[in-house]
């Protein structure tokens, strides 16, 4: 074991890793409950720098109730997303959320977010797929960005917490079920560092990058899943990966579902609007698992549009009829995309699109409080997650466009506001880990895998086929045998990975390490995704089987819990909470 | 295609040519991509979102500061391209800079909402009410995605290390003309002085390479107008900093001098 690297130790009573917008809400509701009552200290740490989180990329709408008076409620906000979840959302985590949401709404309005208003003054909302109202709450089309923009800057009024940006989070220090705080590095110095804290919250968003075409940021490598799972954490129906139907070809960046709730036509190569075959009522604006389903379908038999530099079928997104005042007051991102990457102005030209990996609905298995549970389904004391990290379940097995950003903000509030509660009420003390399992964890990072001598194999082309497997076999439309190949490969690239050698040896900015690191959760992962969907033979929301077609709610209305084991993921099953509406046909 | 990068690993300095497969419509952080992934493991650049929202990329490619994931090489037509970390930072490693001054910077002219009453921001049974127009007169400002590329231009950041800078001061304004903040006076001292908005001779470098359209250059001036309309109605003048300088701040209906000239010297 080297000793020579020397470990630092920073005490915190709340320590939060990832700064999107449910790490940064949290860290803002901790503090404005506090008022320095307690004096809290927080401790805000991203692999990235702050304000850089994929939580800025988010660009059509929040969705929350604000205007019941005009015809919205909160039955209609549940019943659209637990309708939009193929009914594997958990219903009471559902009811609370749209509630909280539109106090969200108001009170990053008063902290700054320029929502498109009314000519009242009051704030506009709009149409977004799977929705009965139009109540995607927006601003133009950057809301996250602007959303980001708003929490930054209210947090930066506060003094009681402190920015590790560029600290990437190793390990969950776990003992006896109780959280004992986080591993790091300092990518800056590469020291390694210990976060000691009462409480945890990992808020580390999603896992775009096991895909090749992914409209998620290189930073979404699910590491917060990864975490958890090594930590022995449950991870819930990580095999439902949502696939937004609208990325751009052939880099797959969004473009935004607000594009068709403003009106553009799917179009295919004979110039059809094919969604009146799949969705006559809701056409472009159904929920995003039937709008991708429809469009590889089109692909599929052959009516898709071949694009000869990068060798990919896609159909159009056509906004021409929208007009260019209509394109610059609600779509100018879209328009700055289209002309920054293709050359193409929406204005006169629609745009190439495909399904490109979105969002997980899946992901560390929590409570309705956001506490993160354990494998005996009890809550590990002093952590809890948030945001798509989390999977508590509103989203079921297919999330509705604008259901996303508000989760965030309703969930940073909720943790927020439990943290707070459990050290106000509990008062504990900073937690002493055996130093055994601190000394393991820094030998496991600067001894075995940056000391290594030996081995061949090269991070980035393990990664690259990663993500190559991922994209052939689990895509949107997935069949047994081809998960099976799947699964096959992704236990190859695992052994191969025991044989990595970094050829990066500094420890200033060492992303070869830190890149290495990565890819280990997401090997992890993907096997857990591609083993999850060869387990579950029915179709539900983004989980489509072309070998069991069916929704089966006799033998899969439940939750996927996987938990790691010695030789890959175990899985087990446990109950959705079904308390307003039993499920039905979903028809569209 | 020839690339060429200013490269620095803590101690010393040095320019590395890579040779790498480019098509036009290739990014240069596509370029980075390959570089990192087939032939160098050991070469630090920041990226994440990849598409000109997060800001991490930013750097200098050939001569002019950019960010990487909205710069395809089809636009740059050179037959070789030169990158360097972004300039007036300190370098780390390689295309990694220290951001903390400019962290610290914008922290400093307390870029959040204010309201005299600050009960008013913890509860919001309503939405204060804002129209289409009044959010034409800060939302532009509100576009700032933190990148740090404007003080990488700014001929000014070059010469005075304790210089707000156009982002702090872009974003000062950015709340200022929100119609529904209330801290000009909580902020007013913080600008008005000599590194403040008076540093700024309007050389209109941020204007010119913000990838967002932001304008700093513009808040700058607005602000100095806001400011000088304050004073002169308070008959106050901050005592901190010379009078003189107030004088010889140009008016705020000045006109725009032409972009900042960036040499691109022929190739690398």
């Amino acid at each position: 074991m080297r000793k020579d690297i020397g470990m630092e130790t920073l005490d915190y009573d709340v320590a939060i890793v990832g700064t999107g917008l449910a790490g940064l809400r949290t860290a803002i509701e901790v503090l404005r409950r506090d008022k320095g009552k307690l004096g809290l200290r927080v401790a805000v740490i991203s692999k990235i720098y702050l304000m850089r989180s994929h939580s800025v990329s988010a660009e059509g709408g929040t969705s929350a109730v604000l205007y019941p008076e005009e015809g919205d409620s909160f039955e209609l906000m549940a019943w659209d997303t637990i309708k939009g979840s193929d009914f594997l959302a958990d219903q009471d985590a559902v009811w609370r959320f749209v509630h909280i949401a539109t106090q969200e709404i108001r009170l990053i309005e008063r902290w700054g977010v320029p929502w498109n208003r009314r000519e009242d003054g009051r704030i506009e909302q709009r149409w977004f797929g799977g929705l009965s109202f139009p109540r995607a709450t927006y601003a133009q089309d950057k809301t996250g960005f602007f959303e980001m923009r708003a929490l930054y800057d209210t947090l930066l009024k506060y003094d009681n917490w402190d920015r590790f940006d560029e600290n990437f989070v190793t390990s969950i220090v776990i003992e006896n079920n109780e959280f004992k705080g986080f591993t790091a590095i300092d990518l800056k110095t590469g020291n390694f560092r210990y976060f000691r804290a009462k409480a945890g919250v990992i808020a580390t968003g999603g896992a775009g990058q096991l895909y090749r075409i992914t409209s998620m940021a290189a930073s979404s490598t699910g590491d917060g899943y990864g975490l958890a799972y090594n930590a022995g954490l449950p991870l819930k129906d990580m095999e439902f990966v949502q696939f937004h139907p609208t990325g751009l070809v052939p880099r797959g960046i969004l473009i935004t579902e607000a594009a068709r709730g403003e009106g553009a036509y799917l179009v295919n190569k004979d110039g059809e609007r094919f969604m009146q075959k799949y969705a006559p009522s809701k056409m472009e604006l159904a929920p995003r698992d039937i709008v991708s389903r429809a469009i590889m379908k089109e692909i599929m038999e052959g009516r898709g549009v071949y694009d000869e530099k990068s060798g990919l079928y896609h159909v159009w997104l056509d906004m021409r009829h929208l007009g260019k005042d209509r394109i610059e007051q609600r779509l100018p991102f879209i328009r700055e995309i289209g002309l920054k990457y293709l050359g193409i102005d929406i204005v006169d030209q629609p745009l190439p699109i495909r399904p490109t990996v979105h969002y997980n609905m899946g992901g560390i298995h929590v409570d309705i409080d956001g506490k993160v549970l354990s494998s005996s389904g009890m809550p590990v004391k002093g952590l809890w997650a948030a945001g798509e990290a989390a999977c508590v379940s509103i989203h079921g097995s297919n999330r509705l466009g604008s259901n996303g950003t508000n989760e965030c903000l309703v969930y940073g509030y909720i943790v927020g506001n439990d943290v707070y509660n459990y050290i106000e009420k509990e008062r504990p003390s900073l937690p002493s880990p055996s130093q055994n399992l601190l000394l393991a964890e820094e030998d496991r990072i600067f001894g075995k895998l940056l000391g290594k001598e030996s081995g061949g194999e090269d991070v980035y082309q393990i990664k690259d086929e990663l993500k190559d497997t991922m994209e052939k076999y689990v895509h949107v439309y997935r069949t047994g045998s081809e998960i099976e190949k799947a699964v096959t490969k992704i236990r190859e690239l695992k052994e191969r990975y025991k044989n990595i050698r970094l050829s990066d040896r500094s420890r200033i900015f060492n992303y070869n390490l830190e890149h290495a690191l990565e890819l280990g959760f997401m090997l992890d992962l993907a096997e857990v995704i591609a083993q999850g969907a060869l387990l579950r033979t029915e179709s539900r929301g983004a989980h489509a089987r072309l070998d069991y077609p069916n929704r089966d709610d006799a033998n899969w209305l439940k939750h996927t819990i996987a938990l790691k084991g010695p030789d890959g993921p175990s899985f087990s099953y446990i109950p959705v909470k079904i308390t307003m509406w039993k499920p039905v046909a979903r028809v569209y | 295609m020839k690339v060429r990068i200013r490269r620095f690993d803590g101690q010393k300095e040095w320019w590395q040519d890579y040779e790498v497969d480019a098509k036009p419509s290739d990014t240069v952080l596509d370029v980075l991509n390959r570089i990192r992934e087939k032939q160098d493991h050991t070469l630090a650049f920041r990226q994440s979102c990849q598409m000109g929202s997060c800001g991490s990329c930013g750097m200098v490619i050939n001569g002019l500061p950019a960010l990487a994931c909205q710069t395809r090489i089809g636009e740059l037509k050179t037959e070789s391209i030169r990158l360097e970390p972004l300039y007036n930072y300190k370098v780390i490693k390689d295309l990694v800079v220290d951001l903390n001054d400019f962290v610290n910077k914008h922290r400093s002219v307390k870029p959040w909402m204010i309201r005299k009453n600050p009960e008013e921001l913890e509860e919001a049974p309503t939405e204060f009410k804002v129209t289409p127009e009044q959010n034409l007169t800060f939302v532009q400002f509100d576009y700032c995605i933190m990148c740090g590329i404007c003080l990488a231009a700014c001929p000014t950041v070059a010469i005075d290390p304790l210089f707000l800078g156009p982002q702090a001061l872009g974003q000062a304004y950015r709340y200022i003309a929100d119609p529904r903040d209330e801290g000009f006076e909580e902020r007013i001292d913080i600008l008005d002085d000599s590194h403040g908005v008076w540093r700024c001779h309007f050389a209109g470098a941020c204007s010119y390479v913000c990838p967002k359209g932001v304008d700093p250059a513009k808040a700058i001036q607005y602000l100095k107008k806001d400011i000088l309309k304050y004073r002169l109605l308070h008959k106050k003048r901050a005592s901190t900093k010379p009078a003189e300088l107030v004088q010889k701040a140009p008016p705020p209906n000045a006109p725009k001098p032409p972009p900042f000239d960036f040499k691109v010297e022929g190739g690398v």
